[in-house]
């Protein structure tokens, strides 16, 4: 009797909690699957009288080139940026050099500053080099500014692979790039895996680098939605679904690909 | 090939990189520094030296002043907060409840959002309008809800609009703190805990006094990553008030530094508020990385 008092109190707490993170996804998609006509803020938190997608229509309509913008920008940027980190992290852990450790050490510093404090800097340097504005410049940016995360999955990953493999193709005649092709990148799939999807993830969801150094018609969406939610002019039930757009990539991810996500999570959570 | 040719193609690998993160990262700290002891205003820089005169002028400042007290209320509110739903979430999660992974999932899930996304949301639910015929979201629950004493002016409240946007921080990173320590409640042994039972412990004092101490180090870490956030905090604040809420309201160092830079045009004062979010930051990070990567180079 004792016992299923305490396991009713249990999952009591355990669903209010959900409803509370659940509720603003509540207001989101009731908003956003409302007809036009019955928006309104006195029913907001109403069920809509059917599915419309008048609302997403004209999100869609607004945010359509910046979607593409965001997707562009993150599958370039996450690839780059896998790449790169991927060959730092397979040199610093299997060709060690003299000071190797402290370089690693050296850079993974460049994870954990907060962005405003090269923000000046970088916009002076992307206007030097004519990237400012440009969906380029900001592919550029977070490219660089991932090579820590990136170096340091990667380099965890290839320390636990045993030295014994990489010297064994190097008797067979393997060289540096031999060995990464044909032992660690095989390997590695993995890892590349995760820092995909946290890659990704972070790069379609942020903003300061984006709303810094892009110009309006390469505003990723993160920017987009922004301005949407700032004028005065759009809809909030228009901002809404924009937002459910914006969201829905990640939230998908997140879906289907939750425990790699998690992985990263634990890895980049003190990035910038 | 010789090793030796792969000795040096493995440096030339990467190089590119550690140039760039000297450039990029130390470079420009360096710059921002010497931009916060110039006179620069307006778009065309002026490097002339005016020494700690911005730093000076940041500590007059009545915004600024603003804006360090409300980091100030912020960070305690938000840690307090997820903390503690952090870890109670963890102990129920821990009770092998059926359906234990939906709700994981459920109080994880923000994470994968961005604050913009969410910031959209909740600046509707936490609408400041108080007037009975022009509530909504929140207020308006309250409202029907016949708890009309709880309407709130949200982030707009001259006082305590900055506790306002810890509700939709902790929504955001609550979970994330829940994900943390249930990783660290599930890495004791449960032998140890069996132990404790044969023993004749209650399940409220194996919590108390073997759960709980095991758990120092998870709360430390989860202190200085929360801790790192909200002492940058910037997307959600901007996504919700725009411009800081009324009078500052719910104003916080970055967004400061933003207007003041990038609206403003004051790239001094900008790269002098700058360099005290990193200094903040420094102070709460420093020493933890420096004590962790001794332990992550080692292995």
């Amino acid at each position: 009797m004792k016992r299923r008092v305490t396991r009713s109190i249990l999952y009591v707490l355990l669903i209010a909690a959900a409803m509370f993170y659940l509720m603003p996804i509540y207001v989101l998609l009731v908003t956003s699957f409302k007809s036009f006509q019955e928006v309104n803020l006195a029913t907001m938190w109403r069920l809509p009288s059917g599915i419309y997608v008048d609302n997403f229509a004209a999100a869609f309509e607004k945010l359509a080139p910046n979607l593409y913008n965001s997707l562009s920008l993150s599958v370039t940027a996450t690839i780059l940026s896998a790449i790169l980190g991927s060959l730092n992290g397979y040199v610093l852990s299997k060709w060690k050099f003299r000071g190797s450790d402290l370089l690693f050490t050296t850079m993974l510093f460049g994870m954990f500053i907060p962005y405003q404090s090269i923000l000046i800097p970088l916009v002076r340097f992307m206007q030097t080099i004519g990237l400012y504005g440009k969906l380029w410049g900001l592919v550029l940016v977070h490219v660089i500014y991932s090579i820590p995360i990136t170096t340091l999955i990667f380099r965890n990953y290839y320390a636990s692979v045993p030295t014994e493999m990489v010297e064994a193709a190097h008797i067979d005649g393997a060289g540096l790039l031999g060995i990464y092709r044909y032992v660690m990148l095989p390997l590695a799939i993995p890892s590349f895996v995760v820092v995909i999807i946290w890659q990704f993830t972070s790069i379609w969801n942020e903003f300061l680098f984006a709303v810094t150094l892009t110009s309006p018609s390469f505003w990723p969406v993160t920017v987009a939605l922004q301005n949407l939610a700032g004028s005065q002019i759009v809809e909030w039930n228009v901002q809404m679904a924009g937002a459910f757009l914006a969201a829905l990539p990640t939230l998908l991810i997140y879906v289907f690909l939750g425990r790699f996500f998690l992985r990263g999570l634990m890895a980049g959570a003190l990035k910038g | 090939m010789s090793i030796r040719k792969d000795r040096l193609l493995a440096i030339i690998l990467i190089s590119p990189s550690v140039l760039a993160i000297a450039i990029f990262v130390y470079g420009f700290i360096a710059w921002t520094a010497r931009a916060a002891v110039s006179a620069w205003e307006g778009l065309l820089p002026d490097y002339t030296f005016v020494g700690f005169s911005n730093f000076a002028t940041l500590l007059r400042d009545p915004r600024f002043r603003i804006d360090m007290r409300n980091t100030a209320i912020f960070t305690c509110l938000f840690l307090g907060a997820c903390l503690s739903i952090g870890l109670i979430l963890a102990i129920l999660l821990d009770q092998r409840a059926r359906g234990e992974g939906l709700f994981r999932n459920i109080y994880l899930f923000p994470m994968a959002i961005s604050f913009i996304v969410t910031g959209v949301v909740w600046r509707w639910l936490l609408n400041p309008a108080t007037a009975v015929e022009r509530l909504s979201g929140i207020n308006l629950l309250f409202h029907q809800a016949g708890l009309d004493f709880l309407i709130s002016k949200w982030y707009t409240h001259p006082k305590l609009g900055i506790a306002a946007i810890v509700i939709p921080a902790t929504w955001q990173m609550s979970g994330f703190t829940m994900a943390l320590y249930l990783a660290g409640v599930r890495s004791i042994p449960d032998e140890l805990r069996e132990a404790a039972r044969v023993d004749g412990a209650s399940e409220l004092q194996i919590y108390r006094h073997i759960v709980l101490p095991m758990l120092k180090a998870v709360t430390l870490s989860a202190v200085i990553i929360l801790g790192h956030i909200s002492l940058k905090i910037f997307d959600l604040v901007m996504a919700i008030t725009q411009e800081g809420g009324q009078g500052y309201s719910a104003d916080v160092p970055a967004l400061n530094m933003w207007y003041t830079t990038f609206r403003a045009l004051r790239f001094a004062r900008g790269s002098a508020i700058a360099i005290v979010i990193l200094l903040t930051i420094a102070v709460l990070t420093v020493p933890y990385l420096l004590y962790t990567m001794r332990t992550e180079v080692e292995r």
